[in-house]
């Protein structure tokens, strides 16, 4: 194709402008916009390709996790060779993404996000996506969107079951108001299962939200808090403006904004559901892969590496060592046995 | 017993006569449960007190973490 048929020429979006509710102005409103999705697994793919194909102007999307098998059920825009490689699923999303849609910016960033990082990755961003499977970081974006003005959508799914919810500071309930306490444990999708028909019916919520707020067409917004179970044949959706708490420590009239203030993040965290234990290092340098690989060569074991992480196996663990400085340590849940591999390996 | 529960006609045994025990029932104990009866929001602080009756309208949401 020549370069006439490229650019600001093309009819990509002419679907999208068709549909009157966005037409050619919301369409401009959305290429200025900047999407900040949390998360790269089954529902932040489903959203990033939905915005980056809707033609959001910016993408980010942050994620500390690297490709699996078992990922490619229901994680988009995943292929088996990003399993076979291990690729980080923030650098093999931003591949993909990229192909999809060359006229946006688009950045896949391979972090773990604590509150210092988050309130880096906000600045400029008009809204926040929810692709997180876990309550901690969700308390995180929570917090931080609400201290920074900007709207979030909450999305979860386990099972046939899914649910969601747009959080917008000043006017909806907050997460914190919603959930009170901090749900321990439960089902996840490594335990209970998931399909992913499910996956898309919580993305097509979530970016439906998304389109709503990025072309400014407030009174369509849902207001309610939606959930069903696909399986069940069950569809519920209810208003819950009457949660909302004065007295919430994220959302309130004194808000403490908790899980930005407390350190709660820990060191080492296991991950849920998944038999495998992340320890962060907090010297903020980047790790020499080679240099490691070269160690862990020396010890007994196999090493593999790609340019974004070294995997080391004796077997019954395998230690991922990425280059921010985590590790995965996969084969256990305790954070005292994995602490000690890690330092006998590394010192 | 016999109510709408998430849009669907569902029997209840009678005993089932709290919203704590029909959270209960549903297997919803460890989780956290926003309830609606008849179209009103039920605080937690009153799932034990407040009575549920036949054909009673109720959804129950409950949150989840995976995704
Ligand atoms: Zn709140």
């Amino acid at each position: 194709m020549t370069q006439k048929g490229r650019g600001m020429v093309n009819n990509r979006y002419s679907r999208q402008e068709l549909f009157p509710q966005i037409g050619i102005e919301g369409q401009q409103k959305i290429r200025k916009k900047h999407v900040l999705i949390i998360g790269a697994g089954a529902l932040g793919t489903g959203s990033a390709e939905n915005l980056v194909r809707a033609g959001i102007g910016k993408i980010t999307i942050v994620d500390r996790d690297y490709v699996e098998y078992s990922n490619l059920q229901r994680q988009q825009l995943y292929t088996e060779s990003d399993a076979i490689e291990r690729i980080p699923k923030a650098v093999a999303a931003e591949k993909r993404l990229r192909n999809v849609n060359s006229e946006i910016t688009i950045n896949g960033l391979v972090l773990d996000v604590t509150h210092e990082e988050l309130e880096q990755l906000v600045v400029g961003v008009d809204l926040i996506i929810d692709g997180t499977d876990n309550f901690d970081t969700r308390l995180l974006i929570n917090d931080t969107a609400l201290k920074f003005n900007i709207p979030w959508i909450y999305g979860a799914c386990v099972s046939s079951y899914g649910l969601s919810y747009t959080i917008i500071p000043g006017k909806s309930p907050c997460l914190n108001c919603l959930l009170e306490t901090v749900p321990m444990g439960g089902a996840t999708c490594d335990t209970a299962g998931i399909i992913s028909p499910v996956v898309q019916m919580v993305v097509a919520y979530q970016t439906t939200e998304a389109l709503k707020l990025l072309v400014e067409d407030y009174d369509a917004l849902r207001n309610k808090l939606v959930c069903f179970d696909l399986w069940k044949n069950e569809h519920t959706a209810i208003k819950v403006d009457g949660v909302k708490k004065s007295t919430c420590p994220s959302c309130g009239t004194n808000p403490e904004y908790p899980f930005l203030t407390y350190e709660r993040q820990m060191k080492s965290t296991v991950l849920c559901g998944r038999n495998t234990v992340q320890i962060r290092s907090h010297q903020g340098q980047e790790r020499d892969l080679e240099e490691l690989a070269t160690t862990l060569r020396r010890q007994e074991g196999t090493v593999e590496r790609n340019p974004y992480l070294v995997s080391y196996t004796l077997s019954p663990h395998r230690l991922v060592f990425f280059k921010d400085g985590r590790v995965l340590i996969h084969g256990t849940n305790d954070i005292t046995e994995a602490k000690t591999l890690y330092h006998r390996l590394l010192g | 017993m016999e109510l709408i529960l998430n849009g669907k006609k569902t029997e209840l045994p009678d005993s089932v006569n709290t919203i704590t025990l029909l959270i209960n029932y549903c297997k919803l104990k460890k989780k956290v449960v926003i309830v609606e009866l008849n179209g009103s929001i039920i605080e937690k602080n009153d799932h034990e007190g407040t009575s549920i009756e036949d054909g009673d309208q109720i959804e129950l949401v409950h949150f989840v973490g995976g995704g």
